[in-house]
């Protein structure tokens, strides 16, 4: 079996092995802690040339990660939290996002900026932000969310190879997910991934909510209601092709997004339906996000503020008039909330 | 200084003068829509480093770029064209004049938010580090860059990679209206702050296009010896407003006796009475330069205006690349 974190890992080495263009940089990326196990040893195969540690420069990093690019490498800057890649905003929106429109299309920048989603365990509001819809509303950027360990290492070698700048977005809740897939291939961006099968309902989902999906999908099948489960592993671009499919079939979509309610992944995927699959839809479409508020530090104040598998169950019964019982999926959960497991003990 | 000196020096500036005040005369007829940052009175410094760096070297700049792209040999047709929103110009009329490039020669882009290209110098000087070069990288950049976040966290990086960039400063002493007092502490010039990172820094008048030439002659060589990144200042006057083709100095944010003083001291005419009377040129010389230029120039318009324009399709392509395209490795 190997962790999420270690099919990141591995997913680096290779590219790294493979192509003496791949860099690698980020704060702490040579550490002995190797950003929660995923850079661990890199440098002392590669050399520090070609990975090291950086100063704690989110701008200019990502500019020199650009101009490296143009220089014919291709770098993966990593941040451990999202929230301090918001200090490079204007190097990812104004060159990264912009530099193959601007110049009429002569030159490409293939960066990969890795940002860790951080939740529970006193994050808080700065070290728990869910802000794929800022990079996805950015046209020349594309957004990768994996949920499944298994598909992680594809979804990274294939982000690496993109010839466009790639944000790519890992739960910290999931990399000690484990999976026996051991995947070789990079996977295709823009192509996101039937998990479950059914015609009740479609349900959209990324990330780390794909987990607890799996769960009240799970349960749900055990009282006959069969749902569509889709990962989108990528939300720019966005697989539409898939999406209209299942709506067309089920009638019903609920998404579920990691990100704040409004102007968020969710609302653009239920706009894009309401456009599309109008005549195919028997429920108004319905989403279960965070809410538009920011993350609270004390467990007492998190509590109810994630969606869960419960919460997913439930919804999905209230869409199909019918009564689900949750009981299945809370006799299995833990005392504590605010861990993804028994493994995660803090500090971040 | 070699009559070859000389020529190169006077025709770099005079090159760049004669594109400037063209689109200073021409700007009237609307037809280059998109906002111009003019170099008219700071051509010294682009044509100094012009005559030092190698085609194989690089460049990136800002919105007052146009000097930078001619000094670094960037196609005037393309550059024209640009700014005339022309499918013949540089970056296809996506850009416009603040977005040129020319990688062909090393010019590999400027960009419309100040100090925004300083820190992707940085990384194609570290793409050279990389492929162990004797290139350099230049970066062209205006006194208010140096009050950017990224400008300090580009040097540090530089420093502590030893790279092979100099960082080369226009100190035009205005930012739009707003003087460098407003600005910045008196208390330390920029090339004495930047001294603090504890590289080669040096200082001189950028209207003085021979002791520029003598100083980031000096300067380079010393980076491709190894010696890592430099900063050097050069302070400069630009004639006609921040940007359009306009002179503006009935709005009094100048003062007259500032105006005065670096209306004396004009670059091109400084450097060819001297040039003159010490030989090194000739008015015939000077003569047959300005002739060349102004046909070149005339040339270059006259393709921008016969040129197509994109085709509307073109609006929405170039958002995300299909493959790996045109890299310098």
């Amino acid at each position: 079996m190997q962790s999420f974190a270690n099919e990141i890992r591995d997913g680096l080495d290779q590219a790294l092995a493979e192509d003496p263009t791949v860099l690698v940089f980020g704060l702490g990326v040579p550490d002995p802690k190797g950003v929660f196990g995923t850079t661990l040893n890199l440098q002392e195969k590669y050399g520090e040339k070609r990975v090291f540690d950086m100063p704690t420069s989110e701008n200019a990093m990502t500019g020199i990660a650009i101009g490296a690019a143009l220089g014919g490498f291709k770098p993966v800057l990593t941040h451990q939290r999202l929230d301090f890649a918001l200090l490079s905003m204007d190097q990812l929106v104004n060159n990264a996002a912009k530099w193959h429109f601007m110049f009429g299309g002569q030159r490409n920048v293939p960066i990969t900026i890795r940002m860790i989603l951080g939740r529970g365990w006193g994050q808080g509001p700065t070290h728990s932000q869910n802000l794929q819809s800022w990079f996805a509303h950015i046209p020349g950027l594309k957004v990768v969310m994996p949920a499944l360990a298994s598909d992680a290492k594809g979804l990274l070698l294939s982000s690496i190879y993109d010839p466009n700048p790639v944000i790519f977005l890992e739960h910290r809740w999931l990399h000690n997910a484990q999976t026996d897939v051991t995947t070789v291939e990079p996977i295709p961006l823009g192509k996101a991934k039937l998990l479950r099968e059914g015609d009740a309902v479609t349900i959209l989902s990324v990330s780390y909510m794909t987990i607890e999906a799996l769960h009240a999908v799970d349960v749900l099948q055990q009282q006959g209601i069969n749902c569509d489960l889709i990962d989108l592993r990528t939300v720019a671009p966005m697989d539409w092709p898939t999406i209209e499919q299942s709506v067309k079939k089920t009638g019903r979509l609920l998404v579920l997004d990691t990100g704040f309610k409004s102007f968020g992944i969710a609302g653009e995927i239920m706009a894009h339906v309401t456009e599309t699959c109008w005549s195919s839809l028997k429920h108004p479409p319905a989403r279960l996000t965070a809410p538009d508020y920011s993350e609270s530090t004390s467990p007492a104040l998190t509590k109810d503020y994630h969606v869960r598998a419960e919460h997913i169950a439930s919804k999905i019964g209230e869409m199909m008039e019918t009564s689900v019982s949750v009981e299945p999926i809370l006799s299995q959960r833990g005392p504590a909330h605010d861990v993804p497991g028994n493994w995660f003990t803090g500090p971040f | 200084m070699t009559p070859e000196l000389a020529k190169t020096l006077s025709h770099g500036m005079r090159r760049i003068r004669t594109v400037e005040e063209t689109i200073a005369e021409r700007y009237s007829d609307q037809e280059m829509r998109c906002p111009t940052h003019l170099s008219s009175g700071q051509e010294a410094v682009s044509a100094a480093i012009g005559a030092v760096l190698r085609p194989s070297d690089l460049a990136v700049s800002g919105h007052r770029a146009h000097a930078h792209y001619l000094a670094k040999g960037g196609d005037l047709n393309a550059m024209i064209a640009e700014i005339y929103g022309k499918v013949t110009g540089c970056a296809r009329g996506k850009g416009g004049s603040m977005h040129l490039v020319d990688e062909a020669v090393g010019f590999m882009g400027s960009t419309a938010i100040v100090g925004g290209t300083v820190p992707v110098g940085v990384g194609l000087a570290y793409s050279l580090m990389l492929n162990e070069t004797d290139d350099i990288v230049c970066i062209f950049l205006g006194d208010a860059v140096v009050e950017t976040g990224v400008f300090h966290e580009s040097l540090n990086f530089a420093t502590l990679k030893n790279l092979p960039v100099l960082f080369l400063c226009e100190n035009n002493f205005y930012s739009v209206y707003s003087p460098l007092s407003v600005r910045q502490s008196h208390m330390r010039q920029i090339h004495e702050k930047v001294s603090g990172f504890g590289i080669t820094t040096e200082d001189g008048d950028g209207n003085d296009v021979a002791a520029v030439h003598e100083i980031v002659s000096r300067t380079v060589a010393g980076i491709r010896d190894g010696n890592g990144p430099a900063f050097l200042e050069f302070s400069t006057f630009r004639w006609r407003e921040h940007c359009g083709p306009n002179y503006d100095d009935d709005l009094g944010y100048r003062p007259d006796q500032f105006i005065e003083d670096w209306n004396a001291r004009e670059p091109i005419g400084l450097f060819e009475s001297q040039a003159l009377a010490e030989g090194s040129l000739t008015q015939d010389d000077i003569d047959a330069l300005q002739s060349g230029i102004e046909d070149e120039v005339k040339a270059a318009f006259e393709f921008a205006k016969a040129s197509d324009f994109p085709p509307a399709s073109e609006a929405s392509e170039h958002v995300l690349a299909a493959s790996m395209m045109g890299s310098l490795k």
